[in-house]
């Protein structure tokens, strides 16, 4: 009995639909596979209902359907004229305040702007008028704030409060001319996750080192796991030719798809040039290069030599917590099934 | 792991990840979560923001203290009389999970009561420097959530008694009954991507993969049949054991696969001396570390972005890590290295495809068993134990009891960190990461926006004893332990109690393992003192 | 001792401070005693403070009180001291010529005031002479006599509505407020800008508000959220909270039933947007005021969480009343949706500027030539505003409309929370827009879509249309972005931006048309459309208006016709009004 009263029947668009009570009216669409746009909404954060592109017809009435719940009886519709009119209007009125610059954007491809603006075809804005223009950008090395292409969802506000509990961000100023900014208007001096970067949905906030490096259409992206702590963060890469230029994590991975200032920005020493490219072997005290070939007999001839003359247990492994699991079988399995010998360990294990 | 393994016959963290925003009190002791595990951090955040209570104790005012409601700094290497002292509390509160402890632990006898009994917060609060009302608070907050779970690191681990340590705290989560359910547990927080899997993996010398023993002939015979070779009979050396051997001349040739010890491990004149007597080193590694340089034969190694294989993360979560790039140059896969190798010690690897090493790994430990490639790509990651192709892993462990039977409390009695501060050396120094930096460096100093930010040494003083230091801000003064001595800029920091000081140990130029000791290693895994080292800091 | 006390009674509101009312009342007691004046007529003297009773363009208004007999001066300052002094204490005599007119006569007369009554009568730093009025009295009976839903069964009787803004029924919020179950729950009472009067005036009668209003949704805490800069409203609530608590009306254990309430300040800061109701509870949270999304409900969900009422002073004040008198008997006042009385600032062109309550259902000819005096200057009436800055423009036709909360939604305004100007022929009606616009998009909260850029765009363009270069379609841009606005934007504020626009386009179409098709400002406001020039006629050559000419514009000798270069013309009407033979032609 209990359950039964929480349960909420409704319709969307003429389609049945039984969800939870409390369920917003933008998830119960979604369960039924209809989208309706938005820009402010993030499901990992608490709703913040300003973008108002996720209107939708409840008697005649627009409302937000990322902040209303569903009720007993309720009949949404979508899209009627109305509903679409309005929200032209709206992303009209965003556009209207927004450089026209997506050719060198960051965000192109992936911007949840352009994808409104092409999907309503606004090609110029019908509101025109005077546009907001800040000289000054941010100083710190990671995250490109680029204020003019801010739209005000508040997700990277929230997002920082929220899921990072930083604070490092907030509204200043009012009217137009609102803003977001770090107090005083300072750089940015904060953890550096780029959460607010993963959330942005336009240009406003993009990774700094990834500047120019590649278009979202010229990308790879390749799903894989973090290098650095124990957390396991799903990572994807996105890599232009052989250079891994940018990080991001999806949204169902154990890790939410937030990521730290080390998965985040933290993987250009993949390409660094400072990368062993050739095996060394010793002459006369120094390193010098060599082939695979001399660098494996030479390996090879020395580890037999020791193991025949002083036993096995002269030689030792020790392996890394870095290498794959794979890797580190092989490696004890070499130690024990091919030398001889339990002197194995990893230095990382306490 | 030793020490979880004694108490319940297998050591990895009990619970999941996801788990700890279900928690209703949280108590993280001995890991600066938000800057060395930022992402369980958001987890703890998240479930303080959904009313959990959340206890830290640590000696520094680490950064997650600004969302908890207790914060207990106690000494360094004081946390088993803290420990000891919250569990009096518990037992004279009546606070215990007796059913649990009658149906699923032994050992809750009249000694281990008695040594309780003794440990009273009063005396606890002499050792530890916690105010006893804390220490009361905190034990009751843990013991009366209904799901309270236990976060640890290396704060815990790395000490000439890690573990007594965490011996302590199994005893304190048995107490309550916080295992063998969600939203609880004894969670070590792993510091690398895959500790885990090398545990895992058996790449310690008294373990084959899956914590299967070297000395039990059926488990020998076992890995025997599956190799095909007859294998040593007697437990090798841990990895301080086998550079105490190369310095004996017992020990000739090293084999190093991308690590970096002389950078890593305490007392690095010890370590360089140890590495530099023997006949031969090779060292597997990405870059030119400090190790690398003292080596024989340097091969050229790839990175995690572009191999095939699997990680295994701090949960048990196996996942699959995949090739982006191309390696630079003549760098080759770690594992066509072993396998090249192998080939020429006369014992042939014959893998075609990495999987195939995987499906070895599952028919040489059956918790593994059920998992494949296959299903990973599908299902994203699975936690072990996981036997069967339809078994969805394990999120928590001991829901259906202890691998060992029943979980065992120990009794746990403070002895002081060996290192203790005198007249000579009047400050403890600890040791740990920063949020920036990883390691040794080798990978997160060659990014440059890094560097920029946190691309230097500091010492962290406290302010009161700065001032009598006569220390300020970017001071630069020599710090000298019983073993060594760099030169470091102060940064001057409430985060250390007064008499505490801190270094980071990612940075060559200062290298905190100049200073600590590699003597005081704990009696049984050998784990070196890292988090307290007795020092002098004098104004150069 | 003979007779009665002579009483002095000194406007210290708002306005009668800013005119000098401190300096009056110092001189007044210090003539008083200096002089010995009570020993020399062997009467008491009492100059005391009251609140604004209303009158405010006549400033500062002293009532002396002497045997039974009121006398009001207008206008006055501390030289006028002593002369009142020995004429009127002394002598007995009124000084007929400072005295108030007619017009204050009138100006009361129409008025009905309920909450305003006590205001320019009782020291509002007197807790006795409010329970002397029966002060308090309405409390002890909804605690002592009724339950809370009794007190929200009598508040739904009178069919009080929010005097805020939107005109919600109060006894209903109250009613949702009280079923919820959690707890603790909170009450806030928003003092804005225009009820300063009220908690200058009579400052306890909204702490009794509020109390009554705690009891019935039982709230642990009030809050009376307001501005810090209202200086005297600030100190006389507090005045009155801690002589409340001195008699146990608040605090622990309230009339001894066991009701525990405590009032506390939250000060806002300066932003329009902190009237909005979940922007004001974000600002007590100590966050940015920024509106929050609805639902929930404050009553539901507001304050920490917390189901909270918010409801303004106003409101609080009539609850007093409602207790005391009886919900039948306050709905017996207005009409038959909007019951009570209404208080406005009636401010503009008309002569009686000042604080006024007027029955629900008064019309507006009531209000402008009763209570108002009519135009000053006698110019003709062009149209109203009411509803703050986001209200409505009434033109003149709809003089006979009655002042409810139904007729002002149906001519697209709203009744607000009290303001309503004036304005005549001389006032542009697009430039006016423009000003409300200008206003309410400097105080956008920035949150929301339409109302941040939607307000801009709308300033804009009106901008455009008063500088000359409008076209027709901005007109429909105008009304596109309205409708935008109105539909989609967050709060209040948002939504109800476009309404000077929408009402004034409605009614005076042909104003905006002058100024786009003509390229003409027929109110001769819009600067950029206005050609200054000299009528040769007239002229008479003296030279005024070249030396009061600051951007040199005018040339001509002493006693010849003087010409107007209009390319450095910047049309600042200097001539215009100088000009002693009205020979300069504004076109
Ligand atoms: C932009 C904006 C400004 C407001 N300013 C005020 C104000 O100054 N005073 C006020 O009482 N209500 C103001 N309100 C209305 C309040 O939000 C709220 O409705 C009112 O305080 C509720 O009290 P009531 O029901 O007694 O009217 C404003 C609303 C909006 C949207
Ligand atoms: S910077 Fe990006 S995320 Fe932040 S408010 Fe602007 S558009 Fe939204
Ligand atoms: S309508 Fe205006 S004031 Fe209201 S939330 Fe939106 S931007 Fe802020």
């Amino acid at each position: 009995m209990e359950k039964l009263k929480n349960i909420i029947s409704l319709t969307i668009d003429g389609q049945r639909i039984t969800v939870q009570s409390g369920t917003t009216i933008l998830a119960a669409a979604r369960k039924l596979d209809i989208s309706i746009p938005v820009l402010c909404h993030h499901p990992k954060l608490t709703a913040t209902g300003a973008c108002r592109v996720c209107i939708v017809e409840v008697n005649g009435i627009p409302v937000t359907s990322c902040t209303t719940a569903a009720e007993e009886g309720m009949e949404v519709i979508t899209a009627s004229p109305y509903i679409e009119n309005l929200r032209r209007d709206i992303i009209d009125l965003i556009l209207s305040d927004h450089p026209y610059d997506c050719m060198v954007c960051e965000r192109a491809g992936s911007c949840e702007l352009q994808e409104l603006a092409y999907k309503y075809q606004i090609r110029t804005p019908v509101f025109r008028g005077e546009r907001r223009i800040y000289p000054k950008r941010d100083g710190n090395p990671f995250i490109e704030r680029d204020m003019e292409k801010c739209i005000l969802c508040g997700r990277c506000v929230k997002v920082c409060d929220e899921v990072q509990g930083v604070g490092a961000i907030d509204y200043a100023y009012k009217g137009f001319q609102t803003k977001i900014c770090p107090p005083f208007e300072r750089d940015l001096s904060c953890e550096f996750c780029g959460q607010c970067i993963t959330v942005c949905p336009t240009g406003a906030l993009v990774s700094k080192p990834s500047l120019g490096k590649g278009r979202q259409q010229d990308i790879r992206k390749v799903a894989t796991i973090c290098p650095y702590c124990g957390c396991g963060c799903n990572l994807t890469l996105h890599a232009h030719k052989n250079e891994v230029i940018r990080t991001s994590s999806p949204k169902d991975s154990i890790n939410e798809g937030w990521l730290c200032v080390k998965g985040k920005f933290g993987l250009s020493f993949i390409n660094s040039p400072d990368r062993l490219k050739t095996p060394l072997v010793r002459k006369n005290g120094v390193l010098v290069e060599a082939s695979w070939e001399e660098a494996f007999t030479y390996t090879a001839d020395r580890l037999k030599q020791i193991r025949d003359t002083r036993g096995p247990d002269a030689i030792g492994g020790l392996s890394s917590a870095r290498c794959t699991n794979e890797e580190n079988y092989l490696f004890q399995k070499f130690l024990r099934a091919a030398v001889g010998t339990n002197n194995v360990d990893h230095c990382a294990r306490y | 792991m030793a020490g979880l393994a004694t108490v319940f016959g297998s050591g990895a963290m009990t619970n999941s990840l996801a788990e700890i925003e279900n928690n209703d009190a949280l108590f993280v002791i001995g890991s600066n979560t938000k800057e060395n595990h930022p992402i369980v951090a958001l987890r703890m955040i998240k479930a303080v923001r959904k009313g959990a209570k959340l206890i830290i104790a640590d000696p520094r005012r680490v950064p997650l203290v600004r969302f908890a409601h207790l914060w207990l700094q106690q000494r360094p290497g004081t946390d088993v009389a803290l420990l000891n002292g919250m569990m009096h509390v518990i037992l004279n509160d009546g606070l215990t999970d007796s059913a649990f402890i009658a149906e699923r632990t032994e050992g809750f006898d009249e000694n281990f009561r008695k040594n309780i009994g003794e440990c009273t917060p009063e005396s606890a609060e002499k050792i530890t420097g916690v105010p006893k009302e804390k220490i009361v608070e905190a034990a009751r907050i843990y013991a009366r959530a209904e799901r309270a779970g236990i976060y640890y690191t290396m704060g815990i681990t790395q000490h000439s008694h890690g573990t007594d340590n965490v011996l302590s705290i199994a005893n304190l989560a048995l107490m309550t009954g916080n295992l063998g359910k969600e939203s609880s547990g004894v969670n070590p927080l792993r510091g690398q991507n895959n500790v885990q899997g090398a545990t895992d993996m058996g790449c310690l010398p008294n373990l084959f993969p899956g914590y299967q023993r070297v000395t039990v002939p059926a488990v020998r015979r076992k890995f025997e049949e599956l190799w095909g070779v007859k294998l040593p009979e007697h437990e090798g050396l841990m990895a301080n054991g086998m550079l105490d051997a190369a310095l004996e001349g017992k020990l000739k040739a090293l084999y190093i696969m991308g690590e970096n010890p002389v950078l890593s491990d305490p007392d690095m004149s010890h370590t360089k001396k140890a590495l530099s007597s023997l006949d031969f080193l090779v060292v597997q590694d990405i870059f030119m570390t400090e190790t690398a340089a003292l080596a024989h034969v340097v091969l050229p190694a790839t990175s995690f972005a572009e191999k095939v294989g699997t990680f295994t993360n701090t949960e048990r979560r196996v996942q699959r890590v995949r090739r982006v790039v191309d390696a630079p140059g003549l760098a080759m896969k770690d594992s066509h290295i072993i396998m090249e190798l192998s080939g020429r010690m006369g014992y042939s690897m014959p893998y075609h495809h990495t999987e195939e090493v995987f499906q070895e790994i599952g028919k040489a430990w059956p918790a593994m068993a059920g998992i494949s490639y296959s299903r990973l790509d599908e299902e994203g990651g699975l936690q072990w134990p996981c036997p069967t192709a339809d078994h969805p892993g394990t999120p928590f462990l001991f829901k259906n009891g202890f691998p060992r039977g029943k979980a065992a409390f120990s009794m746990v009695q403070y002895t002081p960190s060996i290192e203790q501060p005198d007249a000579e050396y009047p400050f403890t120094l600890t040791t740990g990461r920063m949020l920036f930096q990883y390691h040794g460096g080798s990978m997160t100093r060659r990014v440059a926006p890094i560097e920029q930010v946190a691309g230097e040494p500091y010492i962290e003083i406290n302010p009161e004893d700065a001032r009598d230091l006569a220390v300020t801000n970017g001071t630069v003064v020599t710090v000298a332990s019983r073993q060594g001595s760099l030169t470091v800029k102060a940064q001057v920091s409430a985060r250390p109690g007064r008499g505490v000081v801190f270094i980071p140990f990612h940075f060559r130029e200062a290298a905190a393992n100049v200073l600590t000791s590699s003597k005081g290693l704990d009696p049984i895994c050998r784990i070196p003192s890292l988090k307290v080292t007795a020092v002098r800091i004098e104004k150069t | 001792m003979s007779s009665q006390p002579i009483e002095i009674k000194v406007c210290l509101g708002t306005s009668g401070s800013a005119a000098g009312g401190e300096e009056v009342l110092r001189m007044f007691q210090h003539r008083i005693s200096e002089q010995g004046i009570e020993a020399q007529i062997g009467r008491r003297c009492t100059p005391k403070k009251v609140g604004c009773r209303g009158f405010c363009s006549r400033d500062v208004l002293v009532d002396i009180i002497r045997d039974g007999n009121k006398t009001t001066y207008q206008s006055v300052t501390p030289i006028m001291v002593e002369r009142i002094v020995q004429d009127h204490i002394v002598g007995g005599t009124a000084i007929a010529e400072w005295t108030v007119t007619d017009e204050y006569a009138s100006f009361h007369e129409k008025q009905h005031k309920i909450v305003l009554g006590p205001c320019g009568e009782i020291d509002p730093e007197s807790i006795d002479e409010y329970i002397a009025m029966q002060g308090y009295l309405a409390a002890r009976k909804a605690m002592t006599r009724m339950t809370p839903d009794d007190v929200i069964d009598e508040v739904v009787r009178s069919g009080l509505r929010g005097r805020g803004g939107s005109g919600f029924l109060t006894g209903e919020k109250w009613k949702v407020c009280r079923r919820e179950e959690q707890h603790p729950k909170y009450i806030i009472c928003n003092v804005g800008e225009v009820n300063r009067p009220l908690a200058e005036g009579n400052p306890h009668a909204i702490i009794e508000g509020l109390l009554i209003g705690g009891y019935a949704i039982c709230a642990s805490k009030g809050y009376l959220y307001i501005r810090e800069r209202y200086h005297r409203s600030v100190e006389r609530l507090r005045i009155a909270i801690e002589q409340a608590r001195e008699k146990g009306f608040i605090g622990p254990n309230v009339f001894g039933t066991g009701f525990d309430f405590e009032i506390e300040f939250s000060f806002g800061t300066e932003a329009f947007i902190c009237g909005e109701e979940t922007a004001l509870m974000e600002s007590i949270e100590g966050k940015r005021a920024m509106p929050r999304v609805r639902p929930p409900f404050p009553a539901v969900q507001g304050l920490w969480g917390k189901p909270t009422v918010i409801n303004n002073a106003e409101t609080f004040s009539n609850i007093p009343i409602i207790i005391g008198r009886g919900g039948e008997w306050f709905s017996s006042i207005g009409t038959k949706e909007s019951k009570g009385t209404k208080v406005f600032t009636l401010s503009g062109k008309v002569r009686n500027n000042g604080l006024v309550e007027i029955p629900m259902g008064m019309s507006f000819r009531d209000i402008v030539y009763g209570i108002g005096g009519g135009i000053e200057g006698d110019k003709a009436l062009k149209a109203i505003q009411v509803g703050g800055p986001s209200g409505g423009i009434i033109p003149t036709s709809m003089l006979d409309l009655g002042l409810d909360y139904e007729n002002l939604a149906k001519v697209g305004s709203i009744v607000g929370s009290g303001g309503m100007v004036v304005f005549d022929e001389d006032d542009c009606i697009v430039s006016v827009t423009k000003f409300y616009m200008e206003f309410l998009q400097r105080e956008s909260c920035g949150k929301c879509t339409p109302c941040r850029v939607g307000t801009r765009r709308m300033l804009e363009l009106l901008t455009k249309i008063t500088e000359g270069t409008g076209g027709d379609e901005d007109l429909r841009t105008l009304e596109r972005l309205s409708g935008v606005m109105a539909a989609t934007s967050l709060c209040g504020l948002g939504r109800s931006a476009p309404n000077p626009f929408l009402t004034s386009f409605s009614h005076f179409k042909d104003e905006y048309l002058a100024h786009i098709r003509d390229r003409k400002c027929p109110a001769g406001v819009c600067t950029a459309l206005i050609i200054f020039s000299v009528n040769e006629e007239q002229c008479k050559g003296c030279g005024l208006c070249k030396r009061v000419c600051p951007a040199k514009a005018i040339a001509g000798e002493v006693k010849k016709i003087h010409l107007i270069d209009p390319d450095r013309c910047i049309k600042c009407g200097a001539c215009f009004r100088a000009c002693k033979f009205k020979a300069i032609k504004k076109q």
